[in-house]
């Protein structure tokens, strides 16, 4: 706690500590503690910046292994960010990003990824099988053709969403809900340890939401750890078992009961927070 | 028409040419950087110019490496403009490719101007001269054009094959594709020096205006026409060599039907693809003009069907005759409706046993009965929906729920009867009849 606050020294805008702070801190630090020596996802000290202005400051977050892990916040909140942040998909600033103890380089086969469903292209010429069976390309390896056992256990994954009789279908001809479900399939057929999701509940129907939270379960049953971006704050308590809240920086996490109060969740969503973004601002240099 | 031996190898070198341009160009069109082919191939004109100062040889391998190499910058000075420019990434690739291009006149015009290297050649190509100009290889006599390409359109075979997975993984979804070790940055340069490689080997035959076209056509075509990737490629392929086989017999055949002395086959390649491109466009299977045509008047024909049959209830359900019947005017009238239309519907009709016509004029036979109560039921549950959860006036409700009724499914029906707690009566206070599938 004393260490994340000395390392704002640098930080030309000194940042209001007794709003954001002590409370977060202490139940990151009770919630995770030393019982975990290797966790399956360790971040340490992260900052994230678009164009010299921070999105992400100073994440520091230690997940338990075989949880269910909500992270929520307000739009901008850098909840995406966060996630591709840890999957190397974009520059970090600063800190490290470490699962199972090892950087992402060394574990991609353990970590599983569903983007944001608008981030492809649902008219590509591929089939619902085909692209549940890029969740296998990491296995495979380069050049090499995806062999029949991959198929079948793409197929496996298919099914397990309730989507096997749709495996030939291209993928335009699905609706939005089947479409998250294929990218769940996916993410299931790369057999990982830890998972995020990014969004997966965003827009679907009755029949995919009942269908994701089954898979999470089981996902959870197994010993998976899964981080799932999530908007809805109702289901949050229903869903899951630790919550991340973000806006900009962690106000608070830890298991649901403890973190999940009507305090942070004003702190989250409140207009508390406008000082990070004054700072943020004028690091990139904009003139309010 | 006289065919000679040269227009054989015209149309090789055209094949070979347009079926390499084609097969990198389905990842161009499916990445959405069609214009990519556009730039790479103006872009490359210094490399070629530098190497060409250097070698003082056309179609030296340095040539190669120098267009490889230029191409590749292409894309990165693009993505650089595009990032740290913070400008769009078309009008990025915009300023690049033209400032390269430039520079590479410049270049022409002043270093290379005593080789013939001209712009013009450049940009046309000159593919009936190509033929001419033989090299032997193993003891036999080939265009050199011909020997080039066939290589390029192996390698690019090769390219396609061995990546295949690769490709459309880093297409389709990079950032996966890079999470799960398949570097799509990587990918996307290894396409990009193909292009370059491809589109400097093809256009000193076809010239850099039909590399672009077949670099994108064929490809945009065959998008049109499958759901497979691979399907696509092929497709793009086929399309490829048609337009080059099809282009070149235009151009020896058409100028004369039409009064010219002679035309240039690059040029008729270009216009081929363009007019095989438009009837693809027009009757593509799923995705043509003319099939959604089809599609949406059938659509309107059963729509209107199921209206007469709806209409026809409405009618007995007043109870003013014993067993009503109207006759074609009437039915015309209150349908407001075309004569062709109208009688396609009736006669469909008739023929399924759902009317009849006797001499009052058409009557509801028991299966279009049951059809038309089907109707009826949708129709008015969905006005009892909206009724129910929306603020909507009494007489705004009619109008949405006489579209929304041809769509609703048995599933639908059902859960609508179960959201408005199985109502007897619509808002209007008229009767929901049950339902007849059972």
């Amino acid at each position: 706690m004393a260490k994340i606050d000395s390392d704002k020294e640098d930080v030309p805008v000194q940042l209001n500590a007794s709003s954001l702070a002590p409370a977060p801190d202490m139940s990151r630090r009770i919630a995770t503690g030393d019982e975990h020596p290797v966790c399956p996802l360790s971040i340490h000290d992260m900052t994230v910046a678009y164009h010299r202005k921070p999105v992400l400051w100073d994440i520091d977050l230690d997940m338990p292994e075989g949880k269910l892990i909500g992270i929520v916040g307000p739009n901008g909140a850098g909840k995406s960010t966060l996630i591709k942040a840890c999957l190397d998909l974009i520059p970090k600033a600063s800190g490290l990003v470490s699962y199972y103890g090892k950087p992402y380089s060394k574990q991609r086969g353990l970590v599983g990824y569903v983007p944001q469903r608008e981030s492809v292209d649902w008219d590509f010429p591929v089939s619902a099988l085909d692209v549940v069976a890029m969740g296998r390309y990491g296995k495979i390896g380069w050049c090499r053709p995806v062999s029949k056992a991959h198929k079948k256990a793409a197929f496996d994954a298919l099914d397990r969403v309730g989507l096997a009789d749709y495996a030939k279908r291209q993928i335009s001809q699905l609706s939005g809900g089947q479409q998250q479900r294929v990218f769940l399939a996916r993410a299931l057929a790369q057999e990982a340890k830890v998972y995020f999701m990014d969004e997966p509940f965003a827009a679907v129907d009755a029949a995919t939401e009942k269908a994701i939270v089954q898979i999470l379960h089981d996902l959870k049953s197994t010993g998976r750890t899964t981080l799932v971006v999530h908007h809805d704050l109702q289901t949050v308590r229903e869903y899951f078992d630790w919550v991340v809240l973000l806006n900009m920086r962690i106000v608070a996490a830890g298991p649901v009961e403890e973190v999940f109060s009507q305090e942070n969740l004003q702190k989250t969503y409140g207009g508390k927070l406008t000082l990070l973004d004054q700072a943020a601002q004028a690091m990139a240099g904009i003139k309010q | 028409m006289t065919w000679l031996e040269i227009d054989t190898w015209i149309v090789v070198i055209a094949i070979l040419c347009a079926v390499s341009c084609s097969l990198l160009g389905n990842f161009l069109v499916l990445r959405k950087m069609s214009m990519m082919g556009d730039a790479i191939s103006h872009a490359v004109l210094p490399g070629l110019a530098v190497a060409f100062i250097l070698t003082e040889t056309r179609a030296s391998f340095t040539m190669f490496v120098g267009a490889a190499i230029v191409g590749l910058l292409t894309a990165l000075f693009t993505q650089w403009v595009h990032s740290f420019g913070k400008v769009d990434g078309g009008a990025a690739m915009g300023v690049v490719f033209t400032s390269l291009f430039a520079i590479g006149l410049i270049l022409i015009k002043a270093g290379a101007d005593h080789v013939d290297l001209d712009a013009n050649c450049v940009l046309y190509g000159s593919i009936e001269l190509a033929p001419l100009d033989k090299i032997q290889i193993l003891g036999w006599d080939l265009p050199r054009a011909a020997f080039v390409m066939g290589l390029i359109l192996i390698l690019n075979m090769v390219f396609v094959g061995v990546f295949f997975k690769e490709l459309r993984i880093s297409s389709f979804d990079p950032d996966l594709a890079t999470t799960l070790g398949i570097n799509a940055q990587l990918m996307h340069y290894l396409l990009m020096a193909m292009v370059a490689i491809t589109t400097v080997a093809a256009f000193e035959a076809i010239g850099s205006i039909l590399v672009i076209a077949m670099l994108i056509v064929p490809a945009a075509a065959a998008h049109l026409l499958t759901d497979r990737l691979l399907h696509m490629i092929l497709a793009s392929a086929v399309f490829a060599a048609i337009s080059a086989g099809l282009g070149h017999l235009s151009a020896i055949t058409l100028p004369r039907i039409i009064g010219f002395e002679d035309t240039n086959t690059a040029g008729m390649i270009a216009t081929m693809s363009g007019v095989l491109f438009a009837f693809v466009v027009i009757l593509a299977p799923r995705y043509g003009i003319l099939s959604k045509a089809l599609h949406r008047l059938a659509l309107n024909l059963r729509i209107l069907r199921e209206d007469i049959l709806g209409l026809l209830y409405r009618v007995d359900e007043l109870k003013l005759v014993d067993r009503p019947a109207m006759t074609y005017r009437q039915l015309r009238e209150a349908l407001n409706t075309g004569p062709i239309q109208l009688q396609l519907a009736l006669r469909r009709l008739r023929r399924s046993g759902r009317l009849k016509v006797t001499s009052r004029g058409y009557e509801l036979e028991e299966p279009g009965r049951k059809r038309a109560q089907q109707i009826i039921r949708s129709h008015r549950l969905w006005e009892t929906y909206l009724a129910e959860h929306f603020a909507l006036p009494l007489d705004h409700i009619h109008a949405p729920a006489e579209r929304v009724e041809h769509f609703i499914d048995q599933q639908m029906q059902d859960d609508l009867a179960l959201e408005t707690s199985t109502p007897t009566s619509d808002p209007h206070g008229k009767v929901i009849p049950p339902t007849t599938n059972s």
